[in-house]
């Protein structure tokens, strides 16, 4: 009866790592979800969407057919690293990212579409690009929006089963989750490991969702200076 | 001088209401007022002319600078049209201070230029002051004067106003325009102001468009514009609480005036029917002094007179510069708040030519007014504004 902190190195490691991507990947897909105006863009949404409703066995299923050695990208994956990307740290980050994408692009997009169209029109007025519209006026009036998306699909990683079991399998040290550990403990009839494990996961989740809302708070209450004169 | 020119036409397209803009024009240095009613088309207009709206088809360019044209497929970012536009809610960006905002627009300087553009056009402005103060916390003129430096700062060859000053009390405002003509001194560049309100076209304009659905339905000096005869619509917003059919007697082009006789159309005005219907083209019309209009005796126009621009007397006044003093008798009295409409008949015939009169409260009692009772009504020439029928 033991605690596997190896398990929970590898999970953060893989939630830290799937959120840090989902919020340099979420923001150009958002921005497009946001602004733009073609009439088909109902059809992006729906597959952004997806991942929420799926069991994540599905996901998971059709993640590892595309990951494995018949498919296109996985025979690419070969050719380039000698090996497959199935049941490999990698494949469970893209498997991950597939299965997160939403909780992170849903709130970053609804926070740039609630930015005041007239700023981001006067932002043009005054001469700044795109790209500086959206650094400078987009992004700052955003934070909220971005960290809640950046919390959720970190939180949703963390907690991830079906994707795991299908995409990784039960690698110590190299896809074996905290989820699954417990999974397997309970299988063993370890109940207390089981019980140890769930517990320690939950206070760590806790924890840290703790943390970000409290800096949120704090985020919220932007000034630019501390007001000195009159 | 760079003049902007604008040719521009745009269609809205829906099932319940198809709004066409349809406008040419130039605007030379010095400030150019757009007049008109709520969708008249003003802020599609200058929405156009600096690139957030696109027309469907037309010319628009700024001396030899064309920015958007639709023959040979030009249309320049917005970014990089050198237009400024100061909106009617301002969008100061709210998490900036002061400072940031009006430094959003500089292009990239030397770290002391920018403070000294930065900090001369705050001064010109008088928020120099407010600088480090956060742009939600600073008052309604405050923030108008932020928006404007912001805008000016970046040295626009176009300014467009749309509104800015509306939300102003009138001394504010006129310390405002003060220093917006202070500015444009120095820099002569186009600015087409657009506003409804008659003070702000007196005070600023130099030239007036006045736009009607869609269209330029009058142009000229503030003088011109609001005296030409004009179409009915653009009244009705004016606010005329009488209006009458008009009949040109006769015209005195030496003394600027014309005469003309006038009887009730028995349209809608306001919220007040005239009840006159029945009683139209009956009894002779009642002859006033107007202004002098381009119409030759003979014909058809429209007369409207502010309700509040007649006084009332109850004994013949004489000694007077007021041009028309028009007997009647009082038809009904009715107290709205504190002011009362008077309610006075001035033709042989009952209801053939009646005018609604705003008074006090204390001008009612002082005078002992009550139906039934003679009266004098006084209105001046230039109170007689005249409309194409």
């Amino acid at each position: 009866m033991s605690i596997d902190w190896q398990t929970f190195a590898l999970t953060l490691e893989l939630a830290v790592t799937v959120s840090l991507i989902l919020l340099l990947l979420g923001l150009p897909i958002a921005y497009w979800l946001a602004f733009s105006r073609w009439r088909w863009k109902f059809l992006v949404e729906a597959v952004v969407a997806l991942p929420i409703v799926l069991p994540p066995t599905v996901l998971g299923f059709y993640v590892l057919v595309a990951l494995g050695s018949r498919s296109p990208l996985g025979r690419w994956w070969i050719s380039l690293t000698g090996h497959t990307l199935a049941f490999t740290f990698a494949g469970l980050v893209i498997g991950s990212i597939l299965y997160s994408l939403p909780f992170a692009v849903q709130p970053f997009a609804a926070s740039f579409s609630s930015v005041d169209r007239k700023l981001i029109a006067a932002s043009a007025t005054l001469g700044a690009s795109p790209w500086r519209t959206f650094f400078r006026v987009i992004a700052p009036l955003s934070v909220p929006g971005l960290i809640t998306g950046t919390v959720l699909s970190f939180a949703h990683t963390m907690g991830e089963f079906g994707v795991v079991l299908m995409v990784g399998g039960n690698i110590p040290g190299v896809t074996r989750t905290v989820s699954i550990d417990i999974y397997d403990r309970v299988q063993a009839s370890d109940y207390a490991g089981a019980n140890q494990t769930a517990l320690v996961l939950l206070v760590l989740c806790f924890v840290l969702l703790a943390l970000v809302y409290g800096l949120n708070r704090k985020a919220l209450a932007i000034h630019p200076r501390p007001t000195s004169q009159r | 001088m760079n003049d902007l020119h604008a040719a521009v036409r745009k269609r809205f397209g829906s099932a319940e209401s198809d709004f066409a803009l349809d406008v040419a024009f130039d605007a030379a240095a010095g400030f150019t007022i757009l007049f008109g009613a709520s969708g008249a088309g003003k802020t599609t207009l200058l929405d156009c002319v600096s690139g957030l709206a696109q027309p469907d088809t037309g010319r628009i360019s700024v001396g030899e600078r064309v920015l958007f044209d639709s023959s040979s497929r030009v249309s320049v970012p917005v970014a990089q049209r050198r237009v400024g536009y100061v909106f009617q809610d301002l969008a100061l960006f709210p998490h900036m201070s002061v400072e940031q905002n009006v430094l959003y627009g500089l292009k990239p300087l030397p770290d002391a230029e920018h403070k000294q553009r930065t900090s001369a056009i705050l001064r010109s402005f008088r928020v120099d002051h407010l600088a480090q103060r956060n742009a939600r916390e600073i008052s309604g003129g405050e923030r108008q004067r932020v928006a404007l430096a912001r805008t000016l700062v970046t040295d626009p060859e176009v300014l467009l106003l749309d509104e800015p000053l509306a939300a102003l009390d009138a001394p504010t405002k006129a310390k405002i325009i003060n220093d917006l003509r202070a500015w444009n001194e120095a820099h002569g560049i186009p600015i087409l102001y657009v506003t409804h309100s008659r003070e702000e076209v007196f005070a600023l304009g130099e030239r007036v468009l006045m736009l009607d659905a869609g269209r330029v339905v009058a142009q000229g000096t503030p003088h011109q514009v609001m005296t030409a005869p004009r179409q009915q619509t653009v009244a009705q917003l004016a606010g005329f609480e009488n209006i009458f059919d008009a009949t040109v007697e006769a015209v005195h082009p030496e003394r600027g005036t014309m005469l003309c006789g006038i009887v009730a159309c028995g349209i809608m005005v306001g919220s007040v029917a005239s009840d006159a219907t029945s009683a139209h083209g009956a009894g002779a019309p009642v002859l006033i002094e107007t202004p002098l209009v381009r119409a030759a005796v003979g014909s058809k126009l429209r007369v409207g007179i502010r309700a509040g621009d007649i006084l009332l007397a109850i004994s013949p006044p004489q000694g007077l510069s007021a041009r028309n003093v028009i007997p009647g008798r009082i038809t009904s009295l009715e107290q709205r708040d504190v002011i009362v409409s008077a309610r006075v008949n001035c033709g042989e015939v009952i209801g053939s030519v009646e005018m609604e009169v705003h008074l006090t409260l204390a001008a009612r009692d002082s005078l002992q007014l009550a139906p039934g009772k003679q009266v004098w009504l006084v209105i001046k020439t230039h109170s007689c504004y005249l409309m194409q029928n």
